[in-house]
């Protein structure tokens, strides 16, 4: 079985993300980009799958700026086979929509005809939380999200689900999509080793015309606002002090 | 400390970092926040840093980084090496980065540049793996910027050498597995054709840790005087050429320089990352410190000369990896960053006030830490030498 990794080249989680000054979106030039942290749980889970037998071949996708190439190779350091860089935009302000998204990743999925895609739950840059559904729907197939558990038993996937409140745990039949949570795994180290060798590994480059598929937006950003500050705290004398304070706050 | 900092645009510029050393420094940027960071303090309080870090570090092929793939390395150049040793002096606890650079850089590097196919093939495999930890012991007692005036003798005794004498200061001292020690094998010879280097095994007859050393800063490494009585080394374990002991000394020394360069650098941006933190957050006279412009700049001007530094570090090892005799510009390197390092502590422990002098706080064991950087691996006194014979 293949298992297909989509992986996002994402401002990396530990920017400090400030807004362009025209309010159109957040300023990325000079700034660290990373792979999703979410498709690295996925990459992860999808390499384990492989150790385990489960799976015989794993193959990254990136759609987006050229620069995505670092991401696929990130990947491959990691331990995926190799990768797919569908390049959709030259600027790396633009955004490719999940809708988009998801119709290139079924043209992907067309010719290489996995038999699990493994995603990240949602992008940490828009927090979209839409793609994988998106192809789930498009294909006809059946979908796990917010996956902390996956289980691979022959035509079948037992995944435990992160829900509200608590955990679910529901049984997919294959193909399917499967999106991952945080608490699916731990993802590893690229070793030095194995970053060497994933200068070898094969990285196809396409472009979205390849796939016939039209990238140009269906959103308009109106706006974009920092979050508004923390306010100071306050020290209070003791703890009478701070049932008052709380209850004059209305918290209590 | 945030974990991205404006120092990392010119850290992963592809004029001088391709994609694999971009990502070789994120890796590192990882483990160091999550193996090394939250259990450190522990390890300065214990006088060294754990066996299991240098296996993990093994692992992930960090100590492999100059070595040829035949022996598990990457077989990478200079700038891999400057990755290493800045994103383990950006963590905040030189004594584990001074640890793991000895082993890699300072010490092992002598058994690949002068080892015979067998000394190679016994040690630099475990070696690479963190199986096995170096150290390299040249200074003594009596004699440390002046490598020629070092009193250890070697005499031949049959099919051994037989070693008798101290060393001094030695990183690693305590821990090591073998070591590259350094001693006088024909005293009348000339100085530069008198000195030999041997591998020293621990637990050979004679050889012994006379102490741990307590020091001012790098607490979390274990520096030894040791004492060789009488220890019979075969000569199979010389390392190198007989006599040529000083010559090899000298050649690594310009990597020694470089890894000790870029590792007060790290040391340096940290610094300076943690400093603008907190005068940002220190409401002092009714706004935050940062607001006093005699703060900023001055944190503006120390920043724009730790850049220069380097990017001076950058590109010289950048030219040494072309093939290039960097020398003069090693000795200047190691001379600016051993006392550029320690302005950056002197005025980020001041812009902490008096926080900064509580043991508590990471600003007071960075300034411990960096004040070896001007003494130790040739003193800027004796850089500025090199530097001037070339003027
Ligand atoms: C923590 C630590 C770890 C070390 N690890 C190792 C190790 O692993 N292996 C090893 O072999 N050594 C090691 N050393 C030794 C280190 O390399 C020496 O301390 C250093 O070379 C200086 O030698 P010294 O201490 O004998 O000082 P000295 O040679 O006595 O010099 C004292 C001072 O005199 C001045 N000076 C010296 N020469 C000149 C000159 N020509 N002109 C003007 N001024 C001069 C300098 O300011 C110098 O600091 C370590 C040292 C320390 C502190
Ligand atoms: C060992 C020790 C003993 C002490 N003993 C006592 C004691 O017995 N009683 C007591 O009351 N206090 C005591 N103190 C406190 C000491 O007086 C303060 O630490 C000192 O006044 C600095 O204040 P701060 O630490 O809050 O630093 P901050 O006020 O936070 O200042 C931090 C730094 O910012 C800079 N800075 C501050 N203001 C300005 C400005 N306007 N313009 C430009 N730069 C500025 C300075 O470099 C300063 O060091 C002690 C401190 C120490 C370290």
């Amino acid at each position: 079985m293949k298992v297909l990794v989509p992986v996002k080249r994402v401002i990396d989680y530990n920017v400090k993300v400030r807004v362009k000054s025209d309010g159109s979106g957040v300023d990325l030039a000079n700034v660290k980009m990373s792979m999703n942290p979410f498709d690295e749980i996925a990459c992860e889970e999808a390499i384990r799958l492989k150790e385990a037998g489960k799976a015989d071949e794993v193959i990254a996708v990136s759609i987006g700026v050229k620069q995505a190439q670092e991401t696929l190779r990130t990947a491959l350091a990691m331990g995926a086979d190799r990768a797919i860089l569908v390049i959709a935009a030259d600027d790396v302000h633009q955004d490719i929509e999940p809708l988009a998204v998801a119709k290139i990743l079924k043209a992907v999925i067309d010719e290489e005809q996995p038999g699990l895609v493994l995603a990240g739950k949602q992008a940490i840059d828009n927090d979209m939380n839409a793609t994988g559904q998106m192809l789930a729907a498009l294909l006809g197939w059946s979908q796990a999200t917010f996956a902390s558990k996956l289980d691979i038993d022959g035509d079948h996937a037992t995944v435990t689900r992160e829900v509200d409140g608590g955990l679910q745990t529901i049984k997919v039949k294959m193909p399917a999509i499967v999106t991952v949570d945080l608490r699916l795994n731990e993802p590893r180290y690229a070793s030095l080793p194995n970053i060497m060798k994933a200068k070898k590994k094969p990285l196809d480059e396409k472009t979205a015309a390849d796939y016939g598929v039209d990238v140009s937006p269906r959103l308009e950003v109106v706006k974009t606002t920092e979050p508004e500050a923390r306010k100071a705290g306050e020290i209070v004398g003791s703890v009478d002090e701070l049932v008052a304070k709380l209850k004059e706050a209305g918290a209590v | 400390m945030p974990d991205f900092s404006p120092f990392d645009s010119g850290a992963r510029s592809p004029v001088f970092f391709d994609e694999t050393l971009v990502m070789l420094r994120d890796q590192i940027r990882r483990f160091v926040e999550t193996e090394i960071k939250p259990h450190a303090d522990a390890w300065e309080t214990e006088g060294a840093t754990p066996r299991a870090l240098l296996r993990k570090m093994g692992d992930l092929g960090f100590f492999g980084i100059r070595y040829p793939e035949a022996l598990g390395g990457s077989d990478l150049d200079q700038r891999a090496t400057v990755v290493w040793a800045e994103e383990l002096g950006r963590s905040t606890y030189s004594g584990v980065a001074i640890t793991a650079l000895v082993h890699t850089d300072m010490a092992s590097v002598h058994i690949f540049n002068a080892g015979t196919d067998a000394q190679k093939s016994k040690w630099l495999p475990r070696c690479i793996a963190g199986e096995a930890i170096s150290a390299v012991a040249v200074t003594e007692p009596g004699a440390g910027s002046d490598v020629k005036g070092i009193a250890t003798r070697a005499r031949r005794d049959g099919d051994d050498y037989v070693l008798n004498g101290a060393k001094m200061f030695i990183t690693n001292g305590v821990h090591a597995d073998v070591y590259c020690v350094a001693a006088k094998t024909d005293p009348e010879a000339r100085p530069s054709q008198s000195v030999t280097m041997f591998l020293v095994e621990k637990g050979m007859p004679g050889f012994t840790v006379s102490r741990p050393l307590d020091k001012h800063g790098w607490r979390s490494s274990d520096t030894a005087e040791l004492s060789f009585r009488d220890v019979r080394v075969p000569a199979e374990n010389v390392l190198g050429r007989e006599g040529g002991g000083f010559y090899e000394i000298m050649k690594n020394f310009q990597n020694e320089r470089l890894v000790i360069g870029a590792m007060a650098m790290g040391e340096a941006q940290a610094a300076l990352e943690l400093t603008v933190e907190h005068v940002r957050g220190r409401i002092a006279f009714g706004a935050p410190l940062w607001e006093k412009q005699g703060i900023r700049q001055r944190l503006a001007m120390l920043s724009a000369r730790v850049e220069a530094c380097r990017q001076f570090i950058y590109s010289t090892a950048s030219r040494a990896a072309a093939g290039e005799d960097v020398v003069r510009e090693v000795s200047m390197i190691k001379a600016l960053a051993g006392e550029l390092v320690n302005d950056v502590m002197y005025d980020c422990l001041q812009f902490h006030g008096g926080m900064g002098f509580m043991r508590e706080s990471t600003i007071e064991r960075m300034t411990r830490d960096a004040r070896v950087q001007s003494i130790g691996g040739g003193a800027t006194e004796v850089m500025l030498e090199e530097v001037a014979k070339r003027m």
